[in-house]
This record gives C-alpha cells, structure tokens and sequence, in this order.
C-alpha cells in the first residue's frame, strides 16, 4: 500500500493506492477532475525526497507527496 | 539550527538568542535577513503552512553547504497566522569573514523562497486565500503532469 499526500493549498485528504511506479500514479491522479490543475506545477517527494523521474519504483508503506508552488518568508 | 514557531517570530529575542550562542565561536560576521509582513492589497496579514520533513532535509543541505565554507545557518519561520507589521522570517549566516557570510544569504534566501515547502495565504476579510501568484514552482515540477511520462 503506498500513501499519496497532498500538501499546503491542495484540499484533498490521502489516497492509498496498490501502485509498484510512479508511472501508475501519474495515470491514476491524470483522471482525477480535481487536481488537473495542480499537476503541471507540483513537485513529488518519495518519503520526503524529491525525485525528478517516473521511473521510480515504489515498494509497500512508501509515502508519495505532492507539493504545490511553495512561498516562504 | 532550524526553529519554527506557531505565530508571529519575536525577533530581538531571537536575534540576541543567536548572537549569544556564538559570541565566542570566533565569527567576524554576523548577517541577518528579517522578513516583515508588509500592508498592501488590504491584507491583514499572512499565514503559512509548513511541512516539516522535507523543511528539515532541506534545511539539513545547506548547513552542510555552509560548514564546507567555514560558516553556519540559521532560520526562524512562522507557521499559521503573522499580522501586518510583524515577522514570519529571519535568516542568519555566521562566518569567519564577511564576504562568506554576504554571498551566502543572497543564495541561502534565494533557493529558500524557490524551494522550501512552505505555503503562503493573504488574511483578507475574514479568509485565507493562496497566494498562487507570488508562489513558485519548485525544480522539478510537473512530473505528473499528462506529457510528462510520454
């Protein structure tokens, strides 16, 4: 089971999901109505590291985060 | 060294804080940056969200970034709601001299406002509204996007 968190601004609660890839994320959140319009401008972290690749494999009790366009200070 | 407070920051107190603590660590320079919540577009004032985690990881690169040039870091910042004229944000480097210490709050702040995973809200009439405009990008994003994984 792999958690998905959705950070600042983004109103939506965490998703648990039986994905093996980020691949099978990125198509599972493409049909979601609601985030259309966060998705071109959030950056992913896996278990609190951002990766830059899809191509990266996801194993049970990994969590997925998404961030919005952040504004410090 | 990375503190985060619920509110508004206290920032004589925190700027005597750091100063005392390295009093005698032998730094010839001392550079604070402090952010202060500004009035304008009838705001009443800011809040924040933070995540922690990825704040710390961040936080973590660049007091290594720093010790390799002989400095230090360090960060206040604000979770919740901050009113005009008070302060969400102060950054500090420590250095030996002074030009270190210069060069690294341009780029320590810069790359904070780019990347660290914090979410600014303007308080105005009773709401808390995203400040999508003012909001960043971090590297990276849109991995998940539709293009992105053809």
């Amino acid at each position: 089971m792999i958690i998905v968190e959705f950070l600042g601004p983004i109103q939506k609660p965490d998703m648990e999901l039986e994905i093996d890839n980020l691949n099978e994320l990125a198509k599972v959140l493409q049909d979601d109505a609601e985030l259309s319009e966060w998705l071109q401008s959030c950056a992913v972290a896996l278990n609190n590291k951002l990766v830059s690749t899809l191509d990266t494999p996801l194993k049970d009790g990994d969590k997925v985060s998404l961030l919005p366009p952040v504004c410090g200070g | 060294m990375l503190s985060i407070y619920n509110g508004s920051l206290d920032v004589p107190k925190i700027l005597k804080d750091w100063y005392e603590e390295e009093a005698t660590s032998n730094y010839g320079a001392y550079i604070p940056f402090i952010g202060t919540v500004r009035s304008e577009d009838g705001i009443d004032g800011l809040s924040f969200d933070i995540y922690d985690p990825i704040l710390e990881t961040w936080f973590k690169n660049w007091e290594e970034k720093a010790h390799q040039k002989g400095a230090i870091v360090k960060m206040a910042h604000s979770r919740g709601d901050v009113m005009l004229h008070e302060s969400s944000y102060i950054a500090s480097v420590f250095s030996p001299k002074r030009r270190v210490a210069l060069e690294l709050i341009d780029e320590f702040v810069e790359d904070f406002k780019a990347s660290a995973p914090i979410w600014k809200y303007d308080l105005k009439d009773g709401k808390r509204i995203y400040a999508k405009d003012r909001s960043t990008a971090i590297k990276g994003s849109g991995l998940l996007a539709k293009g992105e994984n053809s």
